[in-house]
This record gives C-alpha cells, structure tokens and sequence, in this order.
C-alpha cells in the first residue's frame, strides 16, 4: 500500500489522536479556522462534542472536568478571539495545575503573520499562560505533538498546553503515528521518585516533633485519590493535626478529629495559629502562597520546615525550608509510610498532649460562629442548610471568587478529593457555573452545585444556554447580597466604608432569566423557607437557579488582614477597629 | 537578614526550536529578573540545540528560583550555574568603530595593539577594532576609544564555559 492511500487528513489524525489518548469529551466553539476539525468530529461517534457559548467557558469546564475526574481536560477554539477568549481559563489552569489539552485554530501557515482574517499570535499570547505550546507547521509533525502535549499536560505538575493548530496544516495529508508507551521526552522528565535520604531525614523530623502540623495542598489532589488516602494513613497513624488549603479541601476528611479546616486569610483561627506557633510543618503538595501565608516576615517563625512538591521552583520560592523533598505526593507519602512502620518511633506523648490541648483552646474559640438575625437568611446559614441537604448524597461543589467562596470552603465539608472545584491561584469570578458543567458531564448522575455570588454569576451566565441544550441539571445555588460582597468588605476595611461601584445596581430577575433560558429559578427570603427551598432544587432534575436573599452587609470571618501575620487575626466585626491595617498591608491584594 | 545580591553565569542547554528564546527572556521579563548579558546560538547541529549563556543577579534566593524556573521549561534540557559550580572562563567580543585623524588616529592605534585588538576595516578616516577579552577588558577598552573618535559599539555579550574537561 502506498502512503498516499493510507494518508488521512489532518483533522482526521487529530481526532484519531484524541481518541488514542482516551478522550471521551471536548469543550469547544466553532469558527473559520477549526472547521475541518469540526466536520472530523461529525463523522465520528467515539469523541462527544459540548458545545459551550463562550470560549472562557470551554476551559473553565474542562478544568471542572479534569479535577473531578483525574483525567486531561480538552478544549477546542477556533483561531483569534476564540483563543483569546480562552486565555482566562488557560491561565487559571496553570495557576491551579489543571492538566488541560487547548487545541486553538489558525490562519494557514502562508497567512501567518499577515494580520490575517481573525489572526492572533496564539503561542505568544499564551507562552506565559500556559505550562508549553505548540505551533504545528506541518502535518507530518501532528499526531506527536498532540500525543507529547497530553504527557506534558498530565505528568509532573499539571498544567495547560495549547496546541495551535493552521488550517492548511489540518487539511493536508499524511500518515498516522500511534502515541509511543512510556513516553520517554527528550529534555522534559519530571522527578516523581523521592530522594530516600530525605525520607529518612523528614521521618526522623516528624517523629521528634513536639508541635507538629501538616499543611497539605492542592497537590494531593493532582496526584491522586491514593495520595489522600495515604495522607489520611499517614496523618492518623502520627495522631497529629492536619490543615489544608483552598486547593486541599477533600484530601483529608473534614469530619475527622485530626482535621483543623481550611488554613489562611479566611482560613480558621486554630488552624492558623496552629501553623503559627507549630516547631515541624510538614508541607505536602502546598506552595507557601501569598493568601497563606500572610507577612512572610512573621510566618511561622519558629519552626523546621519540610517542603514536599513535584515542582522545583515552588521549593524556596516564598519561604525557606530546612527539607526540601522533590518528588509526586503519593510516592513520597508512601516512602514515609514504609520508613515509619519500620523504625516504629516513640513520638513525644507528654508533648503532644500539650500541644492538642492548646489546639483545643484555639478551637473553643469557635471562630465560625455568627450572629443570628430574625428574618434575615445569613449565608452561613444558607450553607450550613445546604450541606445538611447534600450530605449524604453523592455530590461536588463548585464556586465563584468571592465572599460566598470562602464561606463555601469554611462551611461545607469535604471527605474525600475531587469533589471541590475553585479557582484557587487566579481568582477567576465566572469560574464556577462552567466548571459545574463539565463535572456534571463527567458525572451525570451526581448532585453538582455551583456556589456563586449574584456578581460572579452573571460573568459566565450565557452557559445557562449550553446546560438547557445538554440537560445539565447543574444546580446553581446564589448568595445574593447585591454587592461585590469581598470587595465592599475590603472598602469597608480599608477605604473607610466608601463603596465605589461595588453594589449590583440593576440586577436581572434571577427567577425570570432562568426561565428565559428554560431552567427552573427558584427565590428564596425567608430563612423559614430555605430547607423547603433547598429540597426543592435537590429534587428537581433539571438547571436550576437558586436566588437566595441573604444579608447585605455580613462579612467573613474569621480574616487575617493582608500585611498581618496568623496571630493577628480578626475574629469578627468587632475586631477590626483595634487593628488598622498598615500601609504596607495597604499595597497588598 | 537582609541576603546580598550577586552576579551568576548561567549556561542553559535548550532544543533549537521556534520562540524557545521568547520563553526565556518572557519568563525573566514575567517574574521580575534581571538580564545583565544574554548570548544565544546554535551549538549542536546534530541534536539540534542551542547553547544560552545569560548573565543574572539576584539574592542566592532568587537565583536559586531562576534556575528552577529555567530548568521547568519544557524544550530546557541543562541549567548549570557556571559561577557557583566551580571556575569558569568568560570571554566577550567587541566591534569598536572610530573616526578619527592625525594624533589620535595614531593613539587609537597604538591602544589596539596594547589590547591586542585587531584592525578588521580601516578607511584613511576611521577603524574598526575587534577587541575579545573578558567585559572589564572590552569596556576598559570601549572607555579609551571614547576621547579618540568612538562613533559605534557592538558588544556579543558574554559566553562562558566551565574549566577542565567536564561537559555542560
């Protein structure tokens, strides 16, 4: 047989690539440059097509669908704007290491850098959004670079990869190539394997500690659900407390007794205290940011730390540590494992039973509480609602950016990985209701529900249209307080009340724009009616939008004002009029 | 503890391929480094790689995070820092281009040769000079010329290599 006979176009080899990779689903839009692709995946019934209505929305849903599942999310644009529409979504992937495949569209090669007809430097536009880029220039290079961009995607710390994709380059010929097992890249090998010595080191650390705390991240999750139950292992055979993070919510189970919540500016007063005052972190998957740390002048100040990451560059970039550990979370964890039940180490029990018992104090404390109002639905107490509802059903959460996130992260628990969806690193507001998409599209028969604010909603609320066509019955589940609830919490703290453009004038008719897109709304003022309310959007099987009314001017707590330190904390609103924010902490976001 | 910022020599082994120096000098720009001296060419026709020199400087803190962040780029394939991995020579090459005539046409001539800089063109009004050296030597160089006629400079910018017979 001659190569021409065997040759297929192409969009054809694309599409064959994209199966050979196990892809079941893609998020994307069509336009000009894509349509070859587009007339491939017609012809075909092995790859589902969602068609999205927004290109920001392609991506955010793939990363839905890579967290909740473990597996590359994959998105296709056309060329232009359909890119650069993805690029919010690309960069809030690789700040929250989400294995994506982004395939864009372009002019064809001979057009290229003519300004041509929705034209746009893709791979320039994206080089620092992404993890790696590909421009293919000729098709016999295609079927590779789609096959090494899903190693890239997925291995070591995840991350987004485009794939820029001319015209001409996808409607030429050539023959197959079958992705090559294992993959062996020729400069890229990340470092998974833990150097063993440090293993031996960090044990010896962990088991002479006297103030322990293991702070574990996002990580875990990425590496997956066996590095949470490893974590979990190893967690309560050392009897030790574990914070997480944003991005860890789910890898150690809330309702254990170990578990402190969630750590950081919202995160709660033992848990940050803990890490204050702590003499051996063990950080697991973690990345010392920002929103963690608070001054990092005060951060921890007496303690060892031992840094495990898959990722280099995050070791040392924002706080020094005395162990370093390079390697993937579930190795490591298991090395720990191995080397601790072999040396059985007599931890010091009169320590740490002095160590809990201050734990216990700060716990006491219990810095989640909130005043009740008669009358007035608090959003503490939408979510407390909502997750005596959702318990004990199977489900996932997702959120905006905002005020109702961090009350999501400190009010819902979360028992096992994968079941959180937020965007973490960017802080992305219109994040949530796509991400909801693709979830619900991974798991069809799963309560899915999107936690948003009556702002962040509206930034991607066109996907109202997509969930109707695919009969998504993704739940949407509004704190509506007609603010830009954080932001007029940050004026109210630090610009003296003078809310600029923060309040939501004009808001549509939550109930009525369901309804325009054929979902069910649902309103809700009373805190008499929000069980009956929650129920109701439980037992319905379709889209559905919740408006909850909630109270204005609730704030969230507790809070470390950027430019303070974990011991600094304000506990409630009246906390704050003793610590005004310095102006260094001013400057900060 | 206020730690003190150094110059470092990094040398970076990377695949020869389109916008891998955009990556580069974009991932410098993105996070704030400095590029003191950046030199780039292909050094590996075979396996098709480049050979990047970059002259930084930065708290060991920031060096330390530069090379990491250099070595995660996917087309990286070494990242050796030449300044903290033992001795290393440098060399720079210099183009010096001066007008001049009468005694100072013989001045610049005569400083040439104690540079040992080579006449590469010369009119009856104007040289111009190849000087090689480490950059002290080229400025130093440069510096003199300026009184005698300088009108154009054009410096390589550093490439370096380590002593002895160990590879990159």
């Amino acid at each position: 047989m001659k190569p021409e006979e065997s040759a297929t176009t192409g969009a054809d080899l694309l599409v064959k690539a994209l199966i050979d990779e196990e892809v079941e689903v893609v998020f994307g839009y069509p336009g000009g440059a894509v349509l070859p692709i587009y007339d491939s995946i017609f012809k075909q019934n092995r790859l589902r097509h969602i068609l999205v209505r927004h290109e920001q929305a392609a991506v955010h849903a793939a990363e839905g669908y890579a967290r909740s599942t473990g597996k590359v999310g994959v998105v296709l644009v056309t060329s232009g704007p359909g890119a650069t529409n993805a690029v919010t979504g690309l960069t809030d992937a690789l700040m929250d290491s989400i294995p994506i495949v982004c395939l864009t569209g372009q002019v064809p090669t001979h057009l290229i850098g003519n300004d041509a007809f929705q034209e746009a430097d893709t791979t320039g536009i994206t080089r620092p959004c992404t993890k790696h880029n590909y421009l293919v220039k000729a098709v016999g290079d295609l079927a590779r670079t789609v096959h090494e961009a899903f190693y890239v995607a997925r291995s070591g710390r995840p991350g987004p990869v485009v794939i820029d994709l001319p015209k001409d380059v996808l409607m030429n010929k050539h023959d197959y190539v079958a992705p090559k097992k294992p993959v062996q890249h020729k400069s890229y090998r990340p470092q998974t394997k833990p150097d063993p010595k440090k293993i031996e080191q960090a044990v010896e650390m962990i088991a002479h500690a006297k103030r322990p705390i293991f702070y574990a991240g996002g990580g875990i999750i990425n590496s997956g659900p066996k590095a949470s139950k490893l974590l979990t292992q190893f967690v309560r055979m050392t009897g030790y407390p574990v914070t997480n993070t944003l991005m860890g919510l789910g890898a150690f189970p809330a309702s254990d007794k170990q578990f402190l919540g969630m750590l950081g500016m919202h995160g709660t007063y033992e848990a940050n205290l803990a890490m204050h005052g702590c003499d051996v972190m063990i950080n697991i998957g973690a990345r010392f940011d920002d929103r963690i740390t608070g001054n990092l002048g005060k951060f921890s100040p007496g303690s060892k730390k031992i840094h495990v990451d898959i990722d280099p560059s995050s070791i040392n970039k924002n706080v020094r540590v005395d162990l370093p550990i390079v390697g993937d979370a579930t190795l490591v964890l298991e090395e720990m494992i191995k080397v601790w039940k072999a040396k059985q180490p007599k931890t010091d029990q009169k320590a740490l039973k002095a160590w809990w018992a201050e734990i216990e104090t700060w716990r006491a404390r219990n810095c989640l509480a909130y005043k009740s109002e008669k009358g007035t639905i608090k959003p503490q107490y939408a979510l407390e609602r909502l997750y005596h509802h959702i318990k004990d059903k199977d489900h996932y959460i997702t959120t905006e950016v905002g005020q109702h996130q961090m009350w999501a992260a400190q009010f819902l628990k979360f028992e096992q990985p994968n079941r959180w969806m937020t965007s973490g690193g960017l802080g992305t507001m219109g994040y949530g209701f796509p991400a909801a998409m693709g979830v619900q599209i991974a798991h069809p028969d799963a309560l899915v529900i999107d936690v948003a604010g009556e702002a962040s909603i509206l930034m991607n609320i066109q996907e109202l249209s997509t969930v109707a066509q695919y009969r998504l019955p993704v739940k949407i589940f509004i704190l509506n307080n007609q603010y830009m609830g954080m932001v007029r919490q940050w004026q109210e703290l630090l610009h003296g009340s003078r809310y600029s453009e923060s309040y939501m004038e004009s808001l549509p008719d939550f109930v009525k724009l369901a309804e325009a897109f054929g979902a069910k709304g649902l309103r809700c003022h009373e805190p008499e009616k929000l069980d009956d309310t929650i129920k109701e959007m439980i037992a319905l099987k379709h889209p559905v939008v919740v408006d909850v009314i909630v109270d204005q001017k609730e704030n969230c707590f507790p809070m470390i004002p950027s430019g303070a330190a974990h011991n600094d904390m304000l506990l409630g609103p009246d906390d704050k009029a003793q610590k005004p924010v310095s102006e260094e902490g001013m400057v900060l976001v | 503890m206020q730690e003190l910022a150094s110059s470092h020599t990094i040398s970076v082994l990377v695949d020869n391929e389109p916008g891998i120096l955009a990556r580069v000098v974009g991932l410098f720009s993105g996070r704030g480094y400095n590029i003191e001296s950046l030199t780039v060419a292909q050094t590996d026709a075979k396996e098709n790689l480049s050979r990047i020199t970059i002259v930084t400087s930065g708290t060991p803190m920031v060096i330390e995070q530069i090379k990491a962040q250099l070595d995660r780029l996917v087309p990286v394939h070494r990242v050796r820092d030449l300044t903290v991995e033992g001795p290393h020579i440098e060399r720079e090459l210099a183009l010096v281009k001066v007008k001049s005539t009468g005694e100072k046409r013989v001045e610049a001539l005569r400083l040439a040769d104690v540079f040992r800089a080579k006449v590469i063109d010369a009119k009856t009004d104007s040289f111009v000079f190849e000087v090689t050296g480490n950059s002290d030597k080229v400025q130093t160089f440069v510096g003199l010329m300026e009184t005698l006629g300088l009108v154009d400079v054009g410096r390589t910018g550093i490439v370096a290599m380590s002593r002895g017979a160990e590879q990159l």
